[in-house]
């Protein structure tokens, strides 16, 4: 099989196209099944977080162990000597894409990951995280879960709730399922936070049924995947916020009538928005997603970086 | 054609903008950095003009504007034409169009773009939006922008 993303930059999930998502997901399927922990021996991968991400963090490094790579780099940008002395991104991508065979970066500026591309001589770089724009692993993975649980990609229905309008995980995840046929979205938002215009005219544009849903109950029992984000106090006034609380909050009485397939997701961290109560039924899968995050990061990892598989 | 001639000094080599919409002039100057040259420049503010009711001319001896330069004008002066005089004689006429993308003049309106800093330039490709409107979207943040707002910044 020819590997169209040998030697390919992993920046915007916009960038895949559906055989190459697929292909992903394959592998990632292949390596959860059967660990290949000889991968990628030799080859060094620096981890370059220019802002701290925990968790991210820890999944992609813990994928490079799994395949036998090591791993170079720092865990925040903070008390870097780079930072102190003041070097640029384009520099210090300049000098550690001569060290290594490749090179995830997070940082908190949008475009960061395009920018490292052009100072990287051909060492493949990986988004971890650009300020509020992409974060393509989170999706690779969220497919990834999509697919183990539903066993396809398309002819889903799927419910996105909380806050839709900076939750970059649900641009993405709704871009990414829109490749696939006929699957259809429901959103369910407090009015300041609804989806993007740019997301509802990509849909219209593709004739992808859409529809703005006023609270979960009203939908429940057509849906597949119920994907829950949190809605940051930040971003609402008091009344509204309360008021979105009390509205897009799971509770497992809402989950009464909900399908027998139903998966619930959540990019994580959770504060308030699932009951704990939830954790115990069989629909809660977002710490099985989180898993996740590590087998579909294998696979990227070393589809960029070995072209026969 | 003659009234202009006069109007702004001729150039015996080098390029003519004209059919600058009034008051863009100026900005074009700085945006494209066409002063950044030892080359003689000569402007015109406010000409009459039968198309524009008023416009700007710019004329810079011995230079000529690449396509993509030209092109790029289109995003401000649409109307603009682009002579290329040699002895005195109009040798070339050519108008621009709006290119596929635009690099270096435009400024993101995403103040946490990785554009606004590490001295790269920005860059930026047209999308049509669903009202058949012009979109700029900037090549590093992804972001989609109407034309007038990133014009305006
Ligand atoms: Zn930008």
């Amino acid at each position: 099989m020819r590997n169209p993303l040998f030697k390919k930059n992993i920046i915007s999930i916009n960038e895949l196209k559906r055989n190459e998502l697929e292909l992903v997901l394959k592998k990632s399927e292949i390596l959860k099944k059967k660990p290949q922990p000889n991968l990628l021996k030799n080859k060094i991968i620096a981890s370059c977080f220019f802002e701290a991400s925990t968790r991210t963090r820890l999944s992609f490094e813990t994928a490079v162990y799994r395949l036998g790579a090591s791993i170079i780099g720092f865990p925040d940008g903070n008390n870097i000597s780079l930072k102190k002395k003041g070097e640029t991104l384009s520099d210090t991508i300049s000098v550690i894409s001569s060290y290594v065979d490749a090179i995830i970066i997070r940082h908190p500026q949008e475009g960061s990951a395009r920018l490292a591309t052009e100072f990287s001589n051909g060492t493949p770089i990986f988004n971890a995280g650009d300020g509020a724009n992409q974060h393509p692993t989170q999706t690779l993975l969220d497919l990834f879960t999509i697919k183990e649980t539903q066993d396809r990609l398309s002819h889903l229905n799927i419910a996105m709730v909380g806050d839709l309008k900076y939750g970059r995980t649900v641009h993405s995840l709704t871009q990414a399922l829109a490749k696939f046929k006929d699957n259809k979205f429901f959103f369910i938002s407090p009015d300041a936070l609804i989806m993007p215009n740019y997301i509802n005219d990509m849909l219209q544009k593709k004739e992808i049924f859409w529809k703005r849903c006023k609270n979960i109950e009203e939908i429940i029992s057509e849906i597949d995947i119920l994907y829950m984000t949190r809605v940051q106090k930040e971003r609402l006034d008091s009344t509204e916020y309360a008021n979105a609380k009390s509205k897009f909050v799971l509770h497992v009485k809402t989950l009464k009538h909900a399908r027998k397939n139903l998966k619930i997701l959540h990019p994580l961290p959770r504060i308030d928005e699932i009951d704990y109560d939830v954790d115990q039924t069989p629909y809660a899968w977002y710490f099985k997603q989180a898993a996740n995050g590590i087998y579909a990061r294998q696979a990227i990892l070393s589809l960029v970086l070995i072209e026969k598989h | 054609m003659q009234i202009n001639k006069l109007q702004v000094e001729a150039i015996r080599s080098g390029s003519v903008i004209d059919h600058i919409p009034a008051h863009i002039g100026f900005k074009l100057l700085s945006l494209f950095r066409f002063t950044e040259t030892e080359k003689r420049i000569t402007i015109g503010l406010n000409l009459p003009s039968k198309k524009l009711g008023k416009k700007d001319i710019i004329k810079i001896e011995n230079t000529f504007l690449s396509d993509d330069q030209i092109n790029q004008l289109a995003i401000y002066a649409p109307h603009a034409t682009v002579n290329y005089i040699n002895e005195y004689n109009l040798v070339g006429k050519t108008f621009p169009t709006l290119p596929k993308k635009i690099d270096r003049i435009l400024i993101c309106p995403n103040s946490n773009c990785v554009s606004h800093h590490n001295f790269i330039t920005s860059s930026f490709i047209f999308k049509k939006n669903k009202f058949s409107n012009m979109d700029l979207k900037c090549k590093y943040c992804e972001k989609e922008f109407p034309k007038n707002i990133v014009l305006s910044y």
